[in-house]
């Protein structure tokens, strides 16, 4: 059960990485990049802390409250930064 | 006792995977920023909150829980701002198609919401 969890939500999350590089890629704005570059960040929070529970361990869970936290700084800087740059 | 937490866990984390890999498709396929932004905030954050369950489920320690409230709590707290700060940088730049709007309340704000206050 264990393996067939671990290849289930590693092809989940894999794909919606792959999905969220292709906007980051493809955008047109800063805005659509933003969007996607914080989504491929939850995903990837979601992604450790997958691991983390499929091989019931407890070490990468400061890694979700650094990721986590990390996305918001990162997303609303970029915002701002955005906003300015248009005006 | 403990297979059922074992298989609610694992449950949990396999939803949590699907609405993040709906969030995915709803990006990469929705027409403009504002839309792209709601199907990626909206059941990403379901998403995460379940693979946390998820977690927590699998985990079963009293350590292990409170920093994963934790992240939920900031992923509950962070989402919503970081939604409106972007929907109103959308807003401000123009990035968005007018003709999916049923309601555009900043209209008489100006073109393009004009100066909304400070940002």
């Amino acid at each position: 059960m264990t393996t067939f969890l671990a290849v289930v939500l590693t092809a989940l999350l894999s794909v919606t990485a792959l999905l969220a590089l292709t906007r980051l890629y493809r955008g047109p704005s800063l805005v659509d990049r933003v969007i996607a570059a914080d989504m491929l960040l939850a995903t990837m929070v979601g992604a450790v802390g997958a691991e983390a529970a499929v091989n019931r361990h407890a070490t990468t869970l400061p890694v979700l409250v650094v990721l986590s936290l990390l996305g918001f700084v990162g997303s609303v800087s970029l915002v701002r930064f955005a906003v300015r740059e248009q005006q | 006792m403990a297979t059922i937490a074992d298989w609610l866990g694992a449950g949990c984390l396999v939803a949590g995977a699907v609405l993040a890999l709906a969030a995915g498709i709803g990006v990469l396929r929705f027409p403009d920023a504002l839309s792209r932004m709601h199907a990626a905030t909206k059941p990403q954050v379901l998403g995460v909150l379940l693979l946390l369950l998820g977690i927590a489920l699998r985990l079963r320690s009293p350590a292990d829980l409170g920093m994963i409230l934790l992240v939920a709590v900031f992923q509950l707290a962070t989402a919503p701002v970081a939604a409106q700060m972007i929907g109103r940088a959308a807003y401000r730049s123009g990035r968005l198609d007018r003709s999916l709007l049923d309601a555009d309340e900043l209209a008489e704000r100006g073109p393009d919401g004009g100066p909304a206050g400070p940002a």
